[in-house]
């Protein structure tokens, strides 16, 4: 089976550290978008047919909002995998250094 | 007692070694790290002195260990775990491991020299191995066909096969001789047409290119070869045809003539080669084995030889007494440490076995010691951040307490967003954590070594910047709501200020505080949320971070001038106190702290009802230097007086600044001329000890400190020095007084650095983030993966390494100018010890793995 490794040390930990920082930081966005922050509301993507047209104010923003929420946590879930993916590394290159010494 | 906020009494102290028991004595005190050394010859050339021998023997040992250690390095080899520390062995000693060092080197050497020329001889038999290859197919290509090349017509009978060939040429009456052998690529049409234009045709030269690239005997290099084959006769032709060959630098091998012969030789070249390859794996292995054992100590020795040296350096550094028989070394030893100096003397000298002990005595000195200041592994890096602007002079009250926590402050007022800070704090913490692993200390990075040097500084810089980031609410460019917005919007439409239609018609309202309910009351801690939606953000926090450095600024530089009293006192200069400590304070305090005074005074006194007639502090501010009024509502009652009272105290404050100290030295040396006499007559008079001493007391105090014999000298000492001391004087106020209004002003960079950084954040969120978040297609979810992992690198790049070096950099310069010009002088020598354990760092920069 050919070797799985396919960066090396600092590449690794580089993965590592972001994919951390990344679960957490997205995590708590996405808490915060389901959350319906009034900071964020430049992030929510609405134009100004959504708010002239809606029925029941402010359910349109409202489902936009928890839209964005389940985005980050989608994307949470995939930094989940690459640190997954970074830690299997990190862990072969510390066996094949201690191969060679 | 070791205190980080004066540096350490230090003395002169005289040592006397026995000269037996010199070498482990300054051993002892080389391992403890308490004394430095003073030369004691400084005019002697380093060859001239008295142990130049020993350290040429250690330097010729360093040598041999620097060969053996780049061989080993050579090798592949592991060195072992690096934490012994060896005592510096005696001289008897070391002389079993210079033998053995020498006798290592030369076995190298010999055996690295057998190895080189096995390589050789390896290089040449594979190539007349494919020489013979080659030139195989030659023969075979000539008794087969027609040759296509070298037709000459003059002798058409060439072109039969070999065997025919000599027979033809007995026939002639002269032999056939062939030459063969390699050249270089490059150099074979050269040499073709210079065999040609030297022999005119008497010579056939064919040739043909070796695919692979071999190793050249000579250097070891992969070159292209070609192997030639020139076939002559005549004996000067053959010797012509050598030499040209010379000239070339090819390397010949015989021509087997005869196809059995051919078959021999080759066979013979194989087992050759194979042997050979046999001994220079055994070679091989005997190198790794002896490397290998060596390895074991190297490391041992080396640091064995270099205490050695270091030793003998201090020894050349003291002199000998009359009697040859006793070393006497002066050292700058801290006070408190003399007991444990003479514990050391003791120590090495039961360990010599001597039978009179070394000893140490203290002597007075009218020199000025080095400072050391003694630190532990959180204070060092901030001591070294003072020390790098200049080392306090002794005795000298030291910044660096104070800027443990002023300095990350300070940054963190420049650096305020709580998410970088926690990046930070929690980098730093990585590292504090990791700070005994070795790998990472040893390391030759220079700039992860700065980094890690400062790792607590760094921790505390993150961690107060979480704490800024709190107050200037900004995390990632956004706001926290953590306790409700004091705002409302609603009560505005319930006032009935605005309408439904006012929304659509307009781009931006004003939400209007003094209309009930809008605003509820300010938020618990930090800045209301509810500015980072709103349009006239930066005006609102612009006016606030401006007078909050301004405030700061005041707060620090009053800090730095309360702490020249304690110079003043310490060094007894009590009239200091009066003609520049308080001048320079009420300078400030009636200026800049009225200031300061107006801002918190405008702040408390006067709120939203009235904000559009509130009266502006700069024009006041103004207004107060011109003696104007200005016109409009007053801040308090009185003001006008008050001010002018303030003014009039600076203004007044100035001269007594400029001229109270030079004239008050000036009445102490010519008023105490008259004194002195009449003081000399009660001595006559008087005469007892007790008067004597009170007298001396009183003398120090008041700062002249002249005894009766020394008077004149003083006088005229004094006198010179009027003119220089009146001239510092003006130097300084002129410094203090305009330096007030520019360091004042210098501290509104603490608004200008958080301001970029703010918008800088602000900037990144918006250009990058926001596009991963606000795309809402089932796609777009992939999309925000790599926009975050972009984000992330240039939230680190930029926000973290470059604004965090920057607002570093610009603490630290407020730190040594507008903080450190108040009080600290920063003229001294640093306390450099002989110690081992300063040795041990140079191993590394040696170039040593």
């Amino acid at each position: 089976m050919p070797s799985l490794l396919f960066c090396g040390p600092k590449m690794a930990a580089c993965g590592i550290v972001i994919s951390i920082w990344g679960v957490i930081m997205l995590g708590m966005l996405g808490i915060f978008f389901s959350a319906k922050s009034a900071v964020l509301i430049e992030d929510v993507p609405f134009t100004e047919e959504d708010i002239r047209n809606d029925k029941f104010p402010p359910q349109a923003i409202y489902s936009l909002y928890n839209q964005v929420g389940i985005n980050c946590f989608i994307a949470a879930a995939v930094y989940v995998a690459v640190g997954a993916v970074s830690l299997c590394q990190v862990r072969l290159n510390k066996r094949q250094e201690y191969m060679v010494t | 007692m070791g205190s980080l906020f004066r540096s350490e009494d230090m003395c002169l102290a005289q040592l006397f070694l026995q000269a037996g028991s010199a070498y482990d004595c300054i051993s002892e005190l080389g391992e403890t790290g308490l004394v430095e050394f003073r030369d004691l010859n400084p005019s002697v050339n380093c060859f001239q002195r008295k142990f130049v021998n020993e350290i040429k023997r250690c330097e010729e040992m360093e040598r041999i260990l620097g060969f053996l250690l780049r061989e080993i390095k050579k090798a592949d080899l592991p060195l072992p775990d690096r934490d012994v520390n060896p005592v510096a062995p005696l001289p008897k000693h070391i002389m079993a491991t210079m033998e053995q060092l020498q006798r290592l080197e030369a076995e190298l050497s010999e055996v690295t020299r057998n190895k080189e020329k096995l390589q050789k001889n390896l290089r040449e038999l594979t190539e007349y191995t494919h020489m013979l290859h080659v030139t195989k197919n030659f023969a075979q290509r000539g008794s087969e066909q027609d040759p296509p090349q070298a037709q000459y017509e003059e002798f058409p009978f060439l072109e039969r096969d070999a065997a025919l060939d000599y027979t033809g040429m007995q026939r002639m009456g002269a032999k056939l001789g062939f030459i063969s052998g390699l050249i270089q690529r490059p150099k074979i049409e050269a040499f073709e047409r210079m065999m040609w234009r030297v022999c005119k045709g008497y010579t056939i030269l064919s040739y043909s290119e070796i695919d692979e690239y071999l190793e050249d005997p000579d250097t070891g290099e992969p070159t292209k070869s070609v192997v030639f084959l020139i076939s002559y006769w005549g004996e000067l032709i053959g010797q012509k045809v050598k030499k040209i060959c010379d000239c070339y630098h090819c390397h010949l091998y015989p021509y087997p003539s005869s196809r059995e012969e051919r078959t021999d030789v080759v066979e013979g070249l194989g087992t050759r080669i194979q042997d050979l390859n046999t001994v220079l794996l055994r070679t091989d292995d005997y190198l790794r084995q002896v490397l290998k054992k060596a390895s074991e100590s190297v490391y041992t020795w080396y640091i064995e030889v270099k205490k050695m040296k270091a030793i003998y350096y201090v020894l050349n550094l003291c002199s000998l007494d009359v009697t040859n028989k006793c070393l006497i070394s002066e050292v700058w030893c801290p006070v408190g440490d003399l007991g444990a100096v003479r514990q050391a003397l003791e120590e090495g000298s039961r360990k010599s076995g001597a039978t009179l002990p070394s000893f140490v005595n203290r002597i007075p000195s009218n020199d000025t010691p080095p400072t050391l200041i003694k630190t532990n592994k959180f204070t060092s890096g901030f001591q070294n951040i003072v020390d790098a602007y200049g080392v306090g002079t002794y005795r000298e009250v030291n910044p660096a307490p104070f800027t443990i926590i002023t300095f990350p402050f300070l940054f963190a007022v420049m650096f305020g967003d709580l998410g970088h800070g926690l990046i930070m704090a929690v980098f730093a913490f990585w590292m504090v954590l990791y700070e005994n692993n070795r790998k990472l200390k040893n390391t030759r990075n220079e700039i992860w070594n700065t980094f890690f040097e400062g790792r607590y500084i760094i921790l505390l810089m993150g961690l107060f910047s979480i704490y800024t980031g709190l107050i200037y609410n900004d995390c990632f460019s956004k706001s926290l709501n953590l306790f409700g917005s004091g705002w409302s919007v609603k009560a505005m439409f319930d006032a009935g200020v605005w309408k439904g239609s006012d929304i659509a018609a307009n781009r931006f309202l004003i939400l209007d505080p003094n209309i009930t309910g809008v605003f509820k009351g300010p938020y618990p801690l930090g800045i209301d949320p509810i500015w980072n939606l709103a349009n006239n953000r930066l005006t609102f926090l612009n006016s606030y971070k401006m007078k909050m450095s301004v405030i700061l600024g005041i707060v620090h530089m009053s800090f730095g001038v309360v702490l020249s009293v304690y110079n003043h006192l310490h060094f007894r200069k009590k009239s200091n106190l009066y003609l520049v400590f308080l001048p320079e304070l009420l300078f400030m305090w009636c200026l800049f702290g009225y200031l300061v005074f107006m801002v918190v005074y405008k702040w408390l006194a006067f709120s939203a009802a009235e904000s559009k007639t509130a009266p502006s502090i700069l024009i006041h501010f103004i207004n107060m230097f011109l003696m104007q009024s200005s016109g409009n509502q007053l801040l308090y009652p009185g003001q006008i007086g008050v001010q002018g009272f303030l003014l009039v105290i600076a203004l007044l404050s100035v001269p007594v600044l400029l001229l109270g100290k030079p004239l008050y030295l000036y009445w102490l040396h010519n008023g105490s001329q008259r004194l002195g006499m009449y003081r000399g007559y009660e001595r006559v008079r008087r005469g007892s000890e007790e008067e004597l001493s009170l007298m001396h007391a009183q003398d120090m105090e008041e700062g002249s400190g002249h005894s009766d014999p020394s008077t004149s000298r003083e006088h005229q000492k004094e006198q010179i020095n009027f003119g220089d001391e009146f001239l510092h004087q003006g130097i300084h106020t002129i410094e203090y007084c305009l330096g007030c209004v520019s360091n004042t002003a210098s501290y509104l960079r603490l608004w200008a650095l958080s301001l970029a950084h703010a918008q800088l954040s602000e900037v990144l969120w918006r250009m990058v983030m926001h596009l991963g978040l606000r795309v809402d297609t089932s796609l777009g979810v992939l999309f925000l993966v790599p926009v975050f992992g972009l984000f992330a690198v240039l939230t680190v790049s930029i926000l973290l390494v470059m604004e965090g070096l920057s607002a570093f950099l610009h603490a630290l310069r407020l730190h040594w100018v507008e903080f450190q010009n108040k009080f600290y002088s920063g003229n001294g020598i640093k306390f450099s010890p002989f110690s081992f354990a300063l040795l041990a760092s140079s191993f590394d920069h040696d170039g040593f793995p």
